[in-house]
């Protein structure tokens, strides 16, 4: 299936070398638009109903924010995607793709295809704040903060713990630290005016982070 | 690690206390486990030669080290037969008042030395240590699921306990093999209390049609590199055992996060457990998993 990427600004999913951006044609059926610039070249394109998808890389808004919505009708041959990176960490292999109530099989099946086809793992989402990751580990890493200031345990304690008793890779307070707390503070911060949900209100580590700057 | 510690007893026969057993036995420590039923104390026997048997296929043990292991390990319905031991872990259901029963009528038997070490995932210490009869020598000992083949332990002390106590079970736990951590009597302690928000959030992303379980357990594992997803994660526990967990949590805490969603009561009462019914957030047919 022949694809075009069409670049938008510095991407934080795909450098040049990506088999994605590599393995893309000059023109195809499918469009790929990526970089901070993604929504505003979206809305640029001429044939963007001759597509038969158009993928938009997204930041931490939601995909409705492009396209426009409706009475929860929304959706056609335009998707949302962003690859999931936590901070200054290289990007993971996932990609969190946006469908909205109304989008089209045909483009979700050839989106997938395309990510797919370029070695990515796909986890298809509704179109909210946050898609599925963040929406899981901001509250955690959040708690975590908390509780480290409150000395639950020392940061060690906490992340061994974590590790030992659920086999994940990392705990949470060395990743944070690895990948940039103010990064954090700025995702979750979105999240919070977003669900105006407290779990999402960045722990007091972050806003000091971001205060360092 | 040295340790005083000679002999140990394990109070509760289910799946904990004999994965309990199962560690303290294979340390070298003489070890009695107790529990009421006998037919709980047969099956805890059965998983016990069961994991030998494997661990001797496997060469992990001989049959002497093994043999020497299980001539070690012995079981009672008799309580009095506890006052041998050096340490009691309790094992047996989360429920203050069990507990506080159980440690009332060791207090009895057990001499003033031994410690008294709970399993208790998500009540407090010190709370449990306030119904013993000598709550300065009650700790937290949180054995993580499988025991027999989990290292963690999450260690706490009550308020009231001493810190030689608190010395003495953690040497203790090092010489099991184990490794301990420090953790405040908090509820949930670190594991449950930060496990059972994750997953009940991830349980609202499928109520609010955010995405299908396949999904959301893909996004974990692919984006976070964790071995399971939280959804296949609970279908495995139970959702029946994850509603008394965070139910627990959620009485101590009042958190809104670790309040359960209205989706597992509903499974609940569908029978969509989760693995052991066949059906949970995936459906099962011997070993497949389908769908989401």
């Amino acid at each position: 299936m022949k694809y075009q990427i069409i670049h938008a600004g510095e991407s934080r999913s795909f450098a040049d070398d990506h088999p994605l951006v590599a393995g893309a044609a000059e023109s195809g059926e499918i469009a790929v638009v990526i970089g901070t610039m993604a929504g505003t070249v979206f809305t640029e394109l001429v044939d963007r109903g001759r597509k038969l998808a158009i993928l938009i890389e997204l930041g931490t808004e939601c995909l409705g924010a492009h396209t426009g919505e409706s009475r929860g009708e929304e959706g056609s041959n335009v998707l949302g995607f962003a690859r999931f990176r936590l901070g200054d960490a290289d990007p993971s292999n996932l990609v969190e793709l946006v469908r909205q109530p109304r989008t089209t099989e045909a483009a979700l099946a050839a989106a997938k295809q395309v990510l797919e086809g370029a070695g990515l793992q796909v986890a298809v989402c509704a179109d909210f704040a946050g898609r599925i990751i963040d929406r899981l580990v901001r509250p955690y890493y959040n708690a975590a903060l908390r509780r480290l200031d409150e000395g639950l345990a020392t940061a060690d304690d906490l992340d061994t713990t974590l590790k030992l008793g659920l086999g994940y890779p990392e705990g949470p307070i060395a990743l944070l630290e690895r990948t940039g707390l103010s990064h954090h503070f700025h995702v979750t911060q979105a999240l919070y005016e977003a669900y105006g949900d407290p779990a999402y209100a960045p722990a007091r580590r972050a806003h000091v982070a971001k205060q360092r700057g | 690690m040295t340790t005083a510690i000679k002999t140990v007893g394990v109070a509760g026969s289910g799946t904990m206390g004999a994965g309990i057993a199962i560690v303290a036995a294979r340390a070298g420590f003489k070890t009695i486990i107790y529990d009421v039923r006998e037919e709980a104390l047969s099956r805890a026997r059965k998983q016990t030669e069961g994991f030998f048997a494997k661990s001797v296929e496997r060469k992990k043990l001989t049959q002497p080290q093994v043999d020497k292991i299980i001539g070690d390990l012995t079981g009672t319905t008799r309580i009095a037969e506890l006052a041998a031991c050096d340490i009691v872990i309790e094992a047996v259901f989360e429920d203050l008042k069990v507990k506080h029963a159980l440690l009332g009528e060791l207090d009895k038997v057990c001499p003033a030395h031994t410690l008294f070490a709970s399993n208790t995932s998500t009540l407090s210490i010190t709370e449990i240590a306030a119904g013993s009869g000598r709550d300065e020598r009650v700790v937290g000992m949180h054995f993580c699921l499988p025991a027999q083949l989990m290292k963690l332990v999450e260690m706490s002390p009550g308020i009231r306990t001493g810190d030689d106590a608190f010395r003495a079970a953690w040497e203790f736990c090092m010489a099991l093999g184990q490794i301990p951590v420090r953790t405040k009597d908090n509820p949930g302690f670190i594991l449950n209390y930060f496990l059972v928000p994750f997953n009940n959030d991830a349980i609202r992303l499928v109520e609010a049609g955010v995405a299908a379980p396949a999904d959301i357990d893909r996004a974990v594992k692919s984006g976070l590199g964790y071995p399971m997803g939280p959804l296949e994660l609970l279908d495995l526990v139970g959702l029946d055992t994850h509603l008394l967990v965070a139910e627990a949590l959620y009485a101590s805490t009042h958190e809104p996060r670790t309040a359960v969603p209205a989706l597992v009561k509903r499974m609940i009462a569908a029978g969509h457990l989760g693995r052991k019914t066949g059906r949970g957030f995936y459906t099962y047919q011997g070993n497949a998993m389908f769908g989401g």
